[in-house]
């Protein structure tokens, strides 16, 4: 690998010429060497281009992270991660060019079959060399579509970037917001984010402007790989709304084990975000080897009155899961939401959950939350609604369903209830179930065979929380718990 | 239709079945009484392909096909309807949801094509029109909430919907009150009194069989047939209890 490392300086030096050129220029090599310390973040950030006050912010970040600890508290058994044994700047990694689809592993193949994907759309996926521009003639023609949304968008005066453009060409807005929501120090893995975050996405919806179209449609049709350590920010201004979906129900594999990403949602008087999450990263295998590991940052600011954010995530990738999106509801009658479906198989671990803090009088929160377990797996809900003396008639209520299948598998629920206001009312209702054997006869008595049982009682579970999703990405996540529960039964 | 010779099945271990035989021929209703743990409901379990229930020796055929080499939906999709005793809850997955994924499950694998939405929703209320049932219901998840009389005609309603040859129907008259066991007899003449269709109605009681006419009635005791005759032995065994009847 030597020869292909470029040191720090040359990369400076490389970096100085792509200021030159223009930002469109590749540089073929984009690598920082091993392990992380104050020149890897020098390195990124200036691959970035990025102007000093974000190198000091990075910088600040990364001091603090050297003085932080990594958390215990998670009912997790996470092995010892190596921080100096992984690169921090190999990514991008270009995937292995491949000729054609025969060259897909079929295990791969077969999901996106079940999933529906159109064959063009797999293909790009799957990283099948020229396949994008087949893709983009044959199917839907993505990129008129494509230029067609941001025109719209433009139009509307929504921004949307990704968050390393937003830093050059909005400093003033990331400036203003990055950090507002997850200070750096906000935890180990966050403040590891702010040092190195890669890449991400920045969302601006300005004063009274109702997002023209559901971001996920745009994504839906321009599949990018999401990155090791991304940074998202969205920022809804008074009276605006969005709707935002990340992710994927097609499986992601990366050659990255460990992903930590944060998201910050800033709201501001009587606006609404919606934000959505499909996440299916690649769990590792049955015996539990290999699998990303997921370290998620994702908070939410009612900072004004009326705000709404409503969190809804799928999620059945991973080999740990560790994710607990999140509303600060400061704002007067401000609204958090939080739906989730949580499935775990085989050897995988989920620690999942929210925290609705309560600030604002007549705050309300809602949190639906569906754990499915199945294998050898651990699936924890960990929540905390926690009411603040100021908060006025605070409501709150809280469903947390587990499913079993099977009889090795674990499903946990941790309630963190604080209440330091007597007017708040607070609900709170937990079930666990398993499958039964007579449900699963019942519906093979009329005519579905095992795996179609198992998916449609578990759908049925979920409904709530999938439903909650934009129409098109429900349907895929459907299918998907379905695929993930395989072979778990019978 | 149905051949069912010497079958013997064990339940964790306990024999249950012990040498029963039956044969239902086409276009006939037989009706199988007995007393409580005579291995009425294992029959018809047995007949299902429940898993738990092990069949230690005998065979049965379906319409020529051996019944053990095929899985419990493979059984559906040949036309087999079993109707519960307790028809079971599914949270979250509404009625039309549940019979449409699995009548076109049956359809695939006959080779028939699909059902669309608006094919399936006239079908489905053209039945629930048959039995009696407020096609509204079909839109609430799956006995969820249904009262033990709804949940039986709602029973009837899958039964039309997936139309089979054979229906295997196991104590549906129970806890039935006189409205819905009238509807639950004219249902199952209607669908299923046709000569190539068969239907075998499990029973504890003869009330049901006020409605439905069954060509043969047998008498199950202790794990086999002990009696065998024509409708008037349900009133027999009505009058003078399964002890004598059975003697």
């Amino acid at each position: 690998m030597n020869e292909e490392v470029v040191t720090n300086r040359e990369a400076r030096e490389a970096l100085a010429k792509d200021y030159e050129w223009g930002f469109s220029s590749d540089i073929e090599q984009e690598f920082a060497p091993k392990g992380l310390n104050e020149e890897t973040v020098r390195f990124i950030s200036a691959k970035k281009g990025e102007p000093e006050w974000m190198l000091e912010w990075r910088l600040k970040g990364y001091r603090a992270w050297l003085e932080m600890e990594e958390v215990d508290w998670a009912k997790l058994t996470i092995p010892e991660i190596d921080y100096q044994d992984a690169y921090y700047y190999a990514a991008p990694k270009p995937k292995p060019k491949l000729g054609s689809l025969d060259e897909v592993d079929p295990e791969i193949l077969r999901v996106y079959e079940k999933l529906g994907i159109p064959i063009e759309e797999q293909k790009v996926l799957a990283g099948v060399e020229g396949a994008r521009k087949v893709a983009v003639d044959a199917v839907f023609d993505s990129v008129s579509v494509a230029t067609t949304f941001r025109e719209e968008l433009k139009a509307a005066g929504v921004i949307f970037l990704s968050i390393s453009e937003a830093i050059r060409e909005y400093p003033e807005l990331v400036k203003k917001y990055l950090g507002s929501v997850v200070p750096q120090r906000d935890n180990y893995f966050a403040c590891l984010n702010s040092a190195v975050f890669s890449d991400g996405t920045f969302v601006y919806v300005p004063e009274g402007v109702r997002c023209p179209m559901e971001l996920s449609t745009y994504f839906r049709i321009n599949a990018e790989n999401t990155g090791q350590f991304e940074r998202t920010l969205i920022v809804a201004d008074k009276g605006s709304y969005v709707s935002y979906l990340e992710g994927c129900t097609a499986p992601m594999r990366d050659e990255n084990q460990l992903h930590a990403a944060v998201v910050e949602i800033y709201a501001h008087e009587d606006a609404e975000v919606k934000y959505s999450t499909v996440q299916n990263w690649y769990p590792g295998d049955a015996e539990g080897k290999g699998g990303i590991f997921n370290f998620v940052t994702k908070r939410a600011l009612c900072a004004e009155a009326r705000s709404k954010v409503s969190w809804t995530q799928v999620e059945t990738g991973s080999a740990i899961t560790w994710k607990y999106p999140s509303c600060i509801l400061k704002g007067e009658d401000s609204v958090g939401e939080f739906y989730s479906v949580a499935l775990t198989n085989n050897y995988q671990q989920a620690d999942t959950g929210t925290k609705m803090i309560h600030i604002g009088a007549g705050s309300r929160s809602t949190i639906v939350s569906k754990g499915i377990s199945a294998g050898k797996s651990n699936n924890t809900y960990r929540g905390l609604v926690r009411v603040l003396p100021g908060a006025e008639n605070v409501r709150n209520f809280t469903q947390c369903d587990s499913l079993l299948l099977g009889s090795e598998c674990g499903a946990h629920t941790v309630p963190y209830i604080e209440v330091r206001n007597p007017t708040a009312t607070i609900e709170h209702e937990a079930t666990t179930s398993k499958i039964s054997e007579d449900q699963l006869f019942y519906a093979q008595m009329r005519g579905l065979d095992t795996e179609s049982a198992v998916a449609l009682i578990v759908n049925g579970f979920a409904r709530e929380v999938l439903k909650q999703l934009p129409m098109e990405f429900a349907v895929e996540a459907q299918k998907l718990l379905g695929i993930s529960l395989e072979g778990s039964v019978g | 239709m149905l051949k069912i010779e010497n079958l013997h099945a064990t339940v964790a271990g306990k024999p249950i079945l012990n040498g029963l035989t039956l044969t239902v021929p086409a276009g006939e209703i037989h009706a199988i009484m007995g007393p409580n743990g005579a291995g009425k409901s294992t029959l018809a379990y047995v007949l299902g392909g429940r898993p738990g229930y092990e069949v230690t020796e005998g065979s049965v055929t379906f319409d020529g096909r051996d019944l053990f080499e095929m899985e419990p939906h493979e059984r559906a999709a040949a036309g087999m309807f079993l109707g519960f005793q307790y028809p079971v809850e599914i949270p979250g997955v509404s009625y039309l949801q549940f019979l449409r994924e699995s009548l076109n499950s049956q359809r695939r694998s006959r080779g028939e094509k699909e059902l669309s939405g608006a094919e399936f929703i006239r079908l489905s209320k053209d039945k629930a029109a048959l039995l009696g049932m407020d096609a509204e219901m079909l839109k609430r998840p799956v006995n969820v909430g249904f009262s033990g009389g709804e949940k039986k005609r709602a029973e009837m309603v899958q039964m039309g919907i997936m139309d089979p040859r054979l229906a295997i129907l196991d104590e549906t008259d129970s806890g039935l009150d006189i409205d819905a066991l009238k509807a639950v007899g004219a249902g199952i003449n209607s669908i299923m009194r046709a000569p190539d269709r068969s239907v075998l109605l499990i029973t504890h009681y003869q009330r049901l069989l006020d409605y439905v006419t069954p060509d043969a009635v047998h008498v199950l005791s202790r794990g086999k047939i002990v009696r065998s005759g024509g409708p008037e032995l349900a009133h027999e065994l009505e009058r003078e209890g399964y002890a004598e009847a059975a003697a």
